[in-house]
């Protein structure tokens, strides 16, 4: 029981982030009708946002120490971050060390920017196209961004840790009546998740509750109508498509200290996310979200040994053992619209 | 009025003995000039860099370009001379080899044997390179040491670690200077058993390729021969990214040790999900839970960051051992890039100016001449001690360190520390030991 519940939290925070993607994916493709293949490297490029910022806090002066040496005998530079000499000792450490949650405030702004120069200067002239032509134009600049991001990081992974006050692990055993360490689950887990959470709750609010998110769901649903009452969907388009890119970068930048960024961490993740919005309906934004914690829990309880011992390498086919069964029974996914993706 | 005498079948009879008869000289010229692949007949001499340029390891792919250019540059008289000057064989000028400059062309192995093999024969076919070098994965060393074997050039492995690569895939015209996974497990016992007692309990994840097989496997046998058992050893995929699926059931599987059988961007990865999980803080059996990485990189520490510390691994060399040979080469390339090298480095210039050495002491290219001239071949001053490269298998034998993940590192570059060093003598084994059985060198292939 105690692995059967560690999977499921594991499961979600894996599912957090396939939704986060997934629910950008899935907006572009409901609002602009592309399938954007380098939606994983919008995830990747907000991971390295909090690269950056961690590298913007911790920029340094350095002073020669001749009492040290380096490692070729020389008098030894010391660093000292200018935050810390500004700010002082003690808020300069604590602003390094928040730098995670920090980036947030850069993410925003970047993410927006880049969605807005790659829809307005690239994607907008293949919104005509067949999709095969979509997919070859994003995926090849999925590579490109790839390849800038490895030019100027490397490509090793980057370790890039939570705040100290977020590390170590919340005992879940205790709470549930297990002994004590059976079921513990790192503090930074939970926050993704309740990030997760929020990010997709304030996307749905936006969508439902605001007269610009009434305009766009109105123009999801009938582009032309729309148009013809006089409201310049385009725009409304080119901004959903920077709110969505943002999203990605959010998951990207809040995901940094659960895996090491590195440049070709949004590949990893691209594949599984199309297999979550398949599942989950083409252009459904409810459907992406339950597919991308589904599928994530799914994957978790397919790395269990007992389920590895029962059927071996479960783990590497689940979902897309599942996506055939679902898409066998369920044509359009779990919550397809009809006519989307079927002309 | 004249007729012809000529008929179709005559003229195709004349064309072909004449063809022939033409052809005749070249293909004897052909045959005896070139006794072997790629004989030099220029001024100059072309070796091949085969290393991961792009893909998950191309960070050690571009250390390992900076050793072999440096030592290029040391071959043909440019710079200190690094470690030649400390090298034991003087066979070497610093005139090139054999008189002949040395130049190289680089290829991209993108971690992938197919690419890896694509780029050594254009490399060989060409740009005509008399050896190959390079590599961060074993996969790809056996790989191209096959293709090597079949095309008749010697190949000079970089970083791999797998048993197989001098073991049951060995083949007589590929060199192993790099350590590999027994050695390993049999530097690593003694130190596990002083640090971490006789009665664990190890709980094994595994990369699921050659070399998270013969890790495992001789992480395995080395500590259960200590009095430890073998929970469970878990085959992870090499494309994983997220390990907590495979952490978890770590917790409670009674396990008081977790031996980390990944490389690269996997132990990256797979230490940080164990350490967030509490692994470290943990206390199973009465005793603190610990964590081994088997196989250490100082990238690999570095993308580790503060995880890394404390955790017990080995290496082939490092950039702080005090002998003459490693002060020469740290100074060298510290003073050409502005950092101390890495293990992978170091490997590859060593294999570049052991090649170089070899063929100048058997006066030839030939790579029959050259694997004659390494075979047995004992060496001092590249580094690591007082080595022998094994004739039987064609695997260097050296000192082994053991190593921890820095406590309190004293600058950046400064990611592990030197635990012990094993000696040769502990980590040499039999030719026909189980683990490495299955293979045979077979004859060296000159090609042509």
């Amino acid at each position: 029981m105690d692995a059967i519940i560690l999977q499921i939290l594991n499961g979600l925070d894996k599912g957090s982030a396939y939704a986060l993607i997934a629910l950008g994916l899935t907006l572009i493709f409901g609002t602009l009708g592309v399938v954007n293949f380098a939606h994983g490297a919008l995830f990747m490029i907000g991971a390295f946002c909090a690269v950056t910022m961690n590298r913007l806090l911790t920029l340094s002066h350095e002073v020669l120490d001749p009492t040290k040496k380096d490692f070729l005998g020389n008098p030894l530079k010391v660093k000292t971050p200018y935050i810390s000499e500004w700010f002082g000792p003690e808020t300069g450490a604590a602003l390094i060390d928040w730098a995670v949650p920090l980036s947030i405030l850069l993410t925003i702004p970047v993410m927006i920017g880049i969605g807005f120069v790659m829809e307005r200067g690239l994607i907008k002239h293949f919104y005509k196209r067949p999709h095969a032509d979509q997919i070859l134009v994003t995926f090849g600049l999925a590579i490109v961004l790839q390849e800038i991001i490895k030019y100027f990081y490397g490509a090793n992974p980057i370790p890039t840790p939570a705040p100290d006050a977020f590390r170590g692990s919340f005992d879940f055993g205790v709470l549930l009546g297990f002994d004590a360490n059976t079921i513990i689950y790192p503090y930074w887990r939970l926050v993704y998740f309740g990030f997760a959470a929020m990010i997709i709750g304030a996307v749905f609010a936006f969508l439902q509750f605001t007269t610009f998110g009434m305009v766009v769901r109105a123009g999801m649903a009938d582009r032309e109508t729309v148009g013809l009452l006089g409201i310049n969907i385009d725009r409304r388009f080119t901004i959903m498509f920077g709110i969505a890119a943002a999203v990605a970068g959010l998951a990207g930048a809040m995901y940094a200290p659960i895996n090491s960024p590195n440049y070709h961490m949004g590949m990893d993740f691209l594949v599984l996310s199309f297999v979550v919005v398949v599942v989950g309906g083409m252009g459904s934004l409810p459907g992406a979200v339950a597919a991308g914690f589904m599928l994530g829990v799914l994957e978790s309880f397919a790395s269990m040994n007992e389920i590895k011992s029962l059927i071996p390498g479960i783990d590497q086919i689940i979902i897309y053992l599942v996506a055939i069964i679902i898409l066998l029974t369920r044509p359009r996914g779990l919550m397809g619209r009809k006519g989307v993706m079927e002309e | 009025m004249s007729t012809s005498n000529f008929t179709r079948r005559g003229v195709l009879k004349t064309g072909v003995v004449a063809g022939a008869g033409l052809a005749l000289p070249t293909i004897f010229t052909a045959s005896s000039a070139a006794a072997f692949t790629n004989e030099p007949t220029g001024s100059s001499v072309t070796l091949g860099f085969n290393v991961p340029q792009t893909g998950p390891y191309a960070d050690e792919g571009l250390d390992e370009l900076r050793a072999f250019e440096l030592a290029v540059q040391h071959l043909n008289g440019e710079g200190d001379a690094g470690m030649m000057n400390t090298f034991s064989s003087k066979a070497l000028k610093g005139n090139g080899i054999l008189g002949k400059k040395v130049e190289f062309v680089t290829g991209d192995t993108q971690t992938k044997s197919d690419a890896a093999r694509a780029s050594a024969k254009s490399m060989i076919e060409k740009d005509k390179a008399v050896m190959i070098s390079g590599g961060s994965s074993s996969g790809v060393a056996v790989a191209v040491q096959g293709l090597c074997q079949e095309a008749g050039v010697i190949f000079m492995a970089g970083l791999t670690h797998s048993n197989d690569t001098t073991g049951k895939d060995k083949k007589a015209n590929g060199f192993r200077h790099f350590f590999n996974a027994y050695m390993s497990a049999a530097a690593l016992a003694p130190v596990l058993q002083k640090l971490y007692g006789s009665e664990r309990a190890a709980y094994h994840l595994t990369a699921d390729y050659t070399w998270g097989w013969t890790q495992q496997a001789s992480i395995q046998a080395a500590t259960e021969a200590l009095g430890w058992k073998t929970v469970n050893n878990v085959l992870t995929p090499l494309a994983q990214t997220d390990f907590s699926s495979y952490i978890a059931p770590v917790l409670n599987s009674g396990a008081d040790v977790l031996v980390l059988n990944h490389y690269g961007g996997n132990m990256v990865n797979s230490l940080t999900n164990a350490v967030q999980f509490g692994l470290r803080d943990k206390q199973v059996n009465g005793k603190n839970f610990e964590i081994i990485v088997p196989l250490y990189s100082e990238l690999m520490a570095k993308g580790a960051g503060a995880n890394i510390k404390g955790i017990v691994g080995s290496q082939n060399w490092d950039w702080k051992l005090q002998d003459e040979g490693t002060k020469a080469f740290v100074k060298s390339f510290g003073e050409k890039y502005g950092f101390p090298p890495s293990q992978a480095a170091q490997t590859c210039y060593a294999q570049t100016i052991l090649y170089a050495d070899a063929v100048e002491r058997a006066g030839s290219f030939n790579p029959c001449a050259v694997a004659e001239a390494l075979e047995g071949f004992e060496f001092d001053g590249l580094g690591n001690g007082a080595t022998t490269y094994r004739k039987e298998d064609h695997q260097c034998f050296k000192d082994v360190l053991v190593v921890r993940g820095a406590m309190t590192p004293e600058s950046e570059f400064h990611l592990v520390e030197i635990v012990e060093v094993t000696p040769m003598a502990q980590v040499t084994y039999d030719p026909e030991h189980p683990m490495f059985a299955g293979g045979q060198l077979g004859a060296c292939n000159p090609g042509a």
